[in-house]
């Protein structure tokens, strides 16, 4: 088992003829993703080699989906075009969209968050602004590095893509039932508490990592989930001790408010919830290590 | 980015808020003309981004143009929590019936956005929201269906706005969601929203901060930039497309890759600086996934460019990139340099061929470049290197 992606997953790739769709399209299917179609208005019923192999473009997400059978799509439409793709997946009931897309203004995440809810929470979203997810040796939706880490049995889940990265580093040698990076923005899909209770749920996932970062109080409500909720062991790390007030860190929700958001406060509410934090992420990962070595 | 009160108020006046007539001055002369022409008792009102601008005397009254002068020379050059004053707005001084709060904002935990409203305006929202929480109504809005004259009646009776101003509050209501909107505001506050004597409501003060993911729909917000305030290091950076933060004492320069562990890296230095003079991160920099020499370079630039920095951390986790390309670009960068690079730089490369990154580094054998092999024992000897500069 793994979480919301697995081997069978059908995957196709929205705005797939891009430079960035293209280099990650062409990756995902270097480590194994059945990416069976891609998706672009403009140029429906041609294709693009990738990997040595021709994938279909589609005009729409809905073709796609009745053509193939994707039961997900990856976007790397830019920021402008980012709304309307995402209103067309949830639309085509497509049950996996992960965003790819950085720097989509506010105002239309919100409205296409929306729209989805509206719709009745058929596609989960994951990102926007995110590096997506993989489950190791199954599938890749996104633009994780699949030679990182190999399949295991921790659970990761990060606001951040660079820190996946680091954390699967640092654990490689006991790898992961599926990693997902859930994105900086201040309006996102798939939150961290989405993953915790997908991944208590998992049989495969023995314990989880959960990375958070400052800004807003998403590390604070999963605390409180994985208090009530949460039976597997977890360790986690946050972002961002020496961040100032006011001041963005690179991340759109990345900002310290007042007393709100600061890493401390996150820190001290996972600790309260049992978790296990470390100070920096190789610190972070040795807990886990002995985690697994008791288990 | 967060406006000023003058330029959010005049995107509230190109979307038909009411709000006072006035202009904003550097100089106390122009304030004394500014006042004669407004033939009004005049508010000088220092512009500065932050709050408690009437306790720190940035916000005066004066009945003559040549009080308005007065009051604006004392105003100007002020120091608002580490704000210095270059500019006032002189605007008409109004007759205040009553003081109402009123917000639009983004609303990160419910992925939504909220209204709030009350009848008690005037004092710090804060304060208010902890002390009378049941006086400061909360109302989400769907971003979809947005924010229509009935909508904003709820709004307005869940804020017990009294009812003879009931209806032209809404109507305001109405024309700041067209602000939030149109703009692509995150947040549209006013504070106070006032009612006059004759019963006329009015923005009579009002914050702004505005998305900067939608700057690419919005050709004018680019004006809105103040570059006198800014940090000269970050506008250099911002000119070459860097996202880059500069921070308050601190001594060792940070370069990295993705902004989780950009700021993780900070955290890491500053933790190893409590064992080596308490040095400290100098600032955030993330050069993104890419890690190119350009763009190295561009980054190493900016850095050296800080008297403050005595050495420099750089901290790339090759994931998209290969550690060896990040090695080139870090070789690159320092050719581009030339003599430019004058403080030692502390590598450590993980990830995607991290032997090949490394053996780069070793052959160029760089004598300012150190190699360490992990994040915590390369911030450590950062820190060692900025405390003993």
């Amino acid at each position: 088992m793994s979480i919301f992606l697995n081997e069978n997953s059908k995957v196709i790739v929205q705005g797939i003829t891009g430079g960035e769709g293209t280099k990650h399209a062409t990756k995902m299917l270097a480590s194994g993703t059945n990416i069976v179609g891609g998706v672009n208005a403009r140029k429906a019923g041609t294709s693009v080699a990738i990997g040595g192999q021709d994938v279909t473009v589609y005009g729409t997400v809905e073709e796609a989906m009745k053509e193939t059978g994707a039961d997900v799509s990856v976007l790397f439409v830019p920021p402008k075009f980012a709304k309307d793709a995402v209103i067309e997946a949830v639309d085509a009931q497509i049950g996996l969209a992960v965003v790819i897309t950085e720097g989509i203004p506010v105002h239309d995440s919100a409205y296409f968050w929306a729209h989805a809810s509206a719709k009745g929470n058929r596609t989960r979203i994951i990102g926007p602004n995110c590096p997506g997810i993989i489950s190791p040796g199954k599938s890749n939706a996104g633009i994780i590095p699949a030679n990182i880490a190999g399949p295991g049995k921790i659970g990761l889940v990060s606001k951040s893509g660079t820190l996946t990265y680091q954390m699967m580093y640092e654990l490689r040698e006991i790898g992961f039932s599926t990693a997902i990076g859930i994105g900086g923005d201040p309006v996102i899909g798939t939150t961290h508490i989405d993953a915790l209770e997908a991944f208590e749920a998992d049989p495969e996932t023995e314990a989880i990592v959960m990375i958070g970062e400052i800004g807003g109080d998403a590390e604070e409500r999963a605390a409180d989930f994985i208090k009530a909720n949460v039976t597997k062991p977890v360790a986690g790390y946050v972002a961002g001790f020496t961040a100032p007030e006011g001041k963005t860190m690179g991340h759109a929700g990345a900002i310290v408010s007042g007393s709100a958001g600061t890493a401390q406060a996150k820190k001290e509410a996972l600790e309260a919830a049992g978790v296990k934090v470390g100070k920096t992420p190789s610190e972070t990962a040795a807990l886990m290590k002995e985690i697994i070595g008791s288990n | 980015m967060d406006l000023y009160e003058y330029q959010a108020k005049d995107l509230f006046a190109a979307h038909g808020v009411p709000v006072l007539p006035g202009r904003t001055v550097e100089t106390a002369a122009d304030a004394k003309v500014v006042a004669s022409e407004l033939g009004t008792a005049v508010v000088v009102k220092a512009q500065v981004k932050t709050g408690g601008r009437g306790k720190a005397g940035g916000v005066k009254l004066a009945q003559t143009p040549d009080e308005a002068e007065q009051k604006a020379e004392a105003i100007l050059g002020l120091d608002i929590k580490g704000h210095t004053v270059h500019r006032v707005l002189v605007t008409e001084a109004s007759d205040i019936a009553e003081e109402y709060y009123f917000s639009f904002l983004l609303d990160r935990s419910n992925r939504t956005f909220l209204a709030m409203c009350s009848a008690e305006g005037g004092m710090e929202i804060e304060e208010l929201a902890v002390e009378r929480p049941e006086a400061l109504a909360r109302i989400p809005i769907d971003p979809i269906a947005g924010v229509d004259k009935a909508k904003a009646d709820e709004i307005v009776a869940a804020g017990k706005i009294p009812a003879a101003v009931a209806d032209e509050a809404a109507q305001v209501i109405v024309k700041l969601w067209d602000t939030f909107v149109a703009e692509d505001a995150t947040l549209v506050e006013v504070n106070p929203l006032v009612r006059d004597p004759e019963g006329k409501v009015i923005a009579l003060d009002g914050k702004v901060t505005l998305d900067e993911n939608a700057e690419f729909r919005h050709e004018a917000h680019k004006g809105l930039v103040d570059e006198r305030t800014e940090n000269p290091l970050e506008a250099k950076a911002k000119a070459k497309g860097l996202n880059y933060v500069k921070l308050d004492d601190g001594q060792v320069g940070i370069i990295g890759n993705g902004a989780g562990l950009v700021m993780s890296t900070l955290d890491v230095v500053a933790y190893a600086g409590e064992k080596h003079g308490k040095v400290k991160p100098a600032n955030f920099l993330d050069i993104g996934g890419g890690a190119s020499a350009d763009i190295m370079a561009a980054g190493l630039d900016v850095i050296l460019g800080d008297d403050d920095v005595k050495s420099v951390f750089v901290n790339v986790f090759g994931g998209i990139t290969s550690c060896d390309a990040v090695a080139n670009g870090i070789v690159e960068a320092l050719k581009i340099l030339g003599d430019g690079a004058t403080k030692p730089l502390v590598v450590r490369l993980d990830g995607n061929n991290v032997e090949e990154g490394r053996q780069i580094l070793a052959d160029a054998n760089h004598p300012l470049v150190t190699v360490v092999g992990t994040m915590d024992d390369a911030a450590d000897k950062a820190a060692e290197l900025a405390a003993g500069a």
